[in-house]
Order: structure tokens, then sequence, then C-alpha cells
């Protein structure tokens, strides 16, 4: 079980509270969770990543395990704590203004 | 009796006013999406519990709201969990991507940059939602950079208009201070062919054959501020209005300039006339009297606020040339706001109702024409749009 940690306006988007729990196949990573958060919440398509060309949006960062992982390529394995739910992966916007 | 739902988009959130057909007395529900800049809240004509709304985020991005019962619930069109099973692609709704096929459009051209090179085309937001006259599922959207989108289900998948981009002057138009947006869409009552629209900063076009193919109308704008004052292009259009019942004529408040077109665009004059400042952004008509329009004038380009310290409405009985101040009830000293371009709107109710909002978060009413004022909110964020629906 994964879980991902949103933004308060995307878990306000989804009307989600809390975390999120994903059942990812292995190998777990970026692209993957995103696949299925996406998959299970179609309005935040667009939101994290771009439609198009699927790159992050550039004011949201990606941490886990105390790491910053917002440039690690989307198919890299995440840390084992995030694959095995230890850990949670958190979706953060950029502190900028607002 | 009549009712009054105004809908009102601010920096952070929307918000519903509702009143009865006296005006006196009103319900405000919100904030809605708290939190996102909320540029452009619109009803259907066809089907006035069908509301749509822009949503946008520096950080997250646009999203499209809908509503279906006049703003108590909403969605996200094609968000559903489970979808039906003949729906377009899930989580498509705020997917706007520029028309670059061979067949419908012409390769992604660039348009000019602040600094005069050649920028690419990249969307940032929707400035303007437009639903359509006849169809509650279908709305036009004028985004930023600047391009005119089309849905047919709803809002669940939207399409360019290619043609318009894509029409040859593409590489002339550049942005004004806001980004270059096509920020006005105008859909003609009697001609559901022809379209206006306008852009800042390239000016106002026609389509009259349903989006295919446009025109550039600027003929007689004229600002001193581009390198041929008189060009077809870069003109700084902020507003357009059009009385439903008279088509052909158009009222334009352009960066500085408040102008007329008896001809549906093909030529313009100048009506500023007596208004102390001639520059503005909002401009309106009264929904019985079409050549009664309404604007508010701002300092200058330089000084985004009201003159004087006097939040004044203008009003011209006589299709522009002699305005009137409307002051009653509105603040005529230490007031330092702006009213922007999408933030006033009228009911057709008799009398007619005048609404509009300020960057300082105020939503005024005047339920006599624009002759008193009073403040239906004063404390919202600030005002972005401002639309109204009559309601049987």
């Amino acid at each position: 079980m994964i879980r991902v940690v949103l933004p308060p306006h995307l878990r306000g988007l989804a009307r989600i509270s809390g975390e999120v729990e994903l059942d990812i196949q292995a190998p777990v990573t970026l692209r993957s969770v995103l696949d299925a958060l996406e998959s299970r919440y179609p309005m935040l398509s667009g939101t994290i990543r771009d439609h198009i060309t699927q790159t992050r949006r550039p004011f949201l960062r990606v941490f886990a395990c105390g790491e910053d992982l917002s440039h690690e390529q989307p198919d890299t394995p995440l840390p084992d704590a995030v694959a095995s739910g230890t850990e949670p992966l958190l979706i953060v916007g950029a502190i900028a203004g607002g | 009796m009549s009712k009054v739902r105004v809908l009102v988009g601010t920096r952070k959130g929307a918000f519903i006013l509702t009143s009865d057909g006296k005006r006196e007395h009103w319900d405000v529900s919100g904030p809605h999406f708290a939190g996102w800049e909320i540029y452009h809240v619109k009803g259907s004509p066809a089907d006035p519990n069908r509301l749509y709304g822009a949503q946008s985020s520096g950080w997250f991005g646009q999203v499209i709201q809908r509503s279906s019962d006049g703003g108590k619930t909403w969605e996200t069109p094609g968000g559903e969990v489970i979808p039906k099973p003949d729906a377009p692609p899930a989580g498509q709704s705020n997917k706007f991507v520029y028309d670059t096929s061979s067949a419908t459009g012409k390769p992604l051209t660039t348009h000019q940059w602040y600094d005069g090179t050649q920028h690419p085309w990249e969307f940032k937001r929707v400035w303007h939602l437009e639903p359509s006259l006849t169809d509650p599922d279908t709305v036009y959207a004028g985004v930023e950079d600047a391009a005119l989108f089309r849905t047919t289900d709803g809002a669940q998948t939207w399409h360019e208009f290619a043609g318009l981009r894509g029409h040859g002057t593409g590489p002339q138009w550049q942005p004004g201070a806001g980004g270059l947006c096509l920020h006005t869409i105008i859909l003609d009552s009697k001609d559901p062919k022809r379209i206006f629209i306008a852009i800042s900063a390239a000016g106002s076009f026609r389509t009259d054959d349903g989006g295919k193919t446009w025109r550039a109308i600027n003929r007689g704008l004229r600002s001193p501020y581009i390198p041929d004052p008189n060009a077809e292009i870069g003109h700084c259009v902020h507003h357009v209005a059009m009385h439903p019942t008279r088509p052909g004529v158009l009222f334009m408040q352009k960066h500085w300039d408040v102008m007329r077109s008896d001809n549906a665009g093909d030529s313009w004059q100048e009506v500023s006339g007596n208004l102390p400042t001639d520059f503005g952004f909002v401009i309106d008509i009264h929904a019985h009297e079409p050549e009664t329009i309404y604007v508010v004038p701002i300092k200058s380009d330089g000084e985004h606020f009201v003159p004087d310290g006097k939040l004044r409405v203008y009003r011209s009985r006589t299709g522009g040339n002699e305005w009137e101040a409307l002051t009653k009830g509105l603040p005529q000293a230490n007031c330092y706001v702006n009213v922007l371009r999408d933030a006033m709107a009228v009911d057709s109710l008799d009398k007619c109702g005048v609404y509009f909002g300020t960057t300082g978060g105020q939503v005024y009413a005047s339920a006599d024409a624009g002759d008193t004022w009073s403040p239906i909110v004063r404390d919202l964020p600030a005002v972005l749009s401002v639309e109204v629906q009559t309601l049987p």
C-alpha cells in the first residue's frame, strides 16, 4: 500500500481528506504512483504533471524519507520505505506567495 | 417573482449572491473552490442551472468546474470515479491543447514577446467561458496564450478553433500586462455563425463562418503606444459589449479610448466624449436601452485606480460621447480600487440592474439602472469577474 500526501488545494479538488492509499505493483515509481492517483481521481489530471509532456508542474515538488525526489527520473524506483508504505510520498506546493 | 443570481469570481474563490426581484436583500454563498483563482463563472442561457467555472492556480494549473443545480454542487466534468461507458477519456476537462494538425490547423506559430522577440504559444489559463445561447453542453473558452476553444460535451473535452491563431497575424500578437489573453467572446444572437472575440494585445476579430476563418476588425482604432498607431494588429482591447437585439452595434473599452462600431466591427469611432479619463476595463449595455452604456473610468495605465479617489460609474444614454457620472451610494473619497474587464454585468429586470465588482472586494449593485448604488458585499478577495442571471 503506497501512501500519498497531497497539498490542501488538491485534496479539496479531489474531495479527500488525509492521505491517499494506492495499491501499486512493483516496481513503484513516481510515474506509476501518479498514474494510479490520476486513475482513481481523474480531476487531478494535469494538476501535478502536464497533460502532454508529463513533466512536473514547476511549483510542485516531490519529497519522501527526508529526500527531495523532484528531479529523479519518473521511472526510477521510489525508496523501499515508500514502496512498503512505511513512509508517505509527499506532493508539496512551493511556498511562493499566494 | 423573478430572482437574480450574481456569479462572482475572485482571486481566492467564487461567490454566488442571490436575491429576489427587489434586489434589496442578498444571500451570499461561498467561497466555492477556496484558495483558487476564479477568473470567470457563467451560466448557460439555455439552462440557467448549468454553470461553468474557470478555476486556476499558479501551482496546479487550470481546472474546469460545472454545476447542474445553479451552483449548489459542482463537479469536474469527466472526473467521475465510474464514468459512463460512452464517455470520453476521464480527466481531460482541463486539457487545452493547441491544434497543430495539418487537417484543421497550422503548425503552432509564435507570438511576440514583451521584448519584441518571438515566443512559442503556451497554455496558461482560461480567462472567459461563454456558454452557447442554445445548448447547455456547448461552451466557448477564451484562453491565455490567446486562443479560442469549444466544448460540445459539457466541458469534458475541448478543441481549438485553430483558424484564429493561425490566420496570419499571430506573430504580431503580443501580451498585455496581464498576459496574451483572449478575454471577450460575443455570440451573435441572430447569426449563429458569427462570433466576435478580443485579445490583449492584438485587437478584435470576427468570424462569419462558425469559427473556421477570422478577420481582424480594428479599423479606426488608434494606439499611440505601438509603432504604427493605426496598425491592423496590436491594439490592447480591454472589453467589448453588444446588445443582443442589435448584433451589428458594438461598444469597446480599449486600453485608452471608448469606441463604437455600427457595422459589426468593420470600422470604429471614438465616443469617449466628456469622460474624465477614457482609460478603463469594463463596458456594458443596459438590458432594455441599447443606446445606454456604462463604463468605469480608471486614472491611467500606470495608475490602475479610479481618478481623484472617487468611484464613479459613467453612463451614456446616447450611445457614447455624452456621459454622466453616477455616484449616489459609491465612495467619493479615498477610494483607489480598479474594476477589471469582466467585472460588470446587467440583469434583465425592469428597472435594469447593474452590477460590478472591484479589486477591493466590493460588489456593488444598482436596481435602478445606475441612479443609486449599494454594496452587496464589501470584503471579498479581489473581484475578477461578475456575471448575472435573471431567473423566473
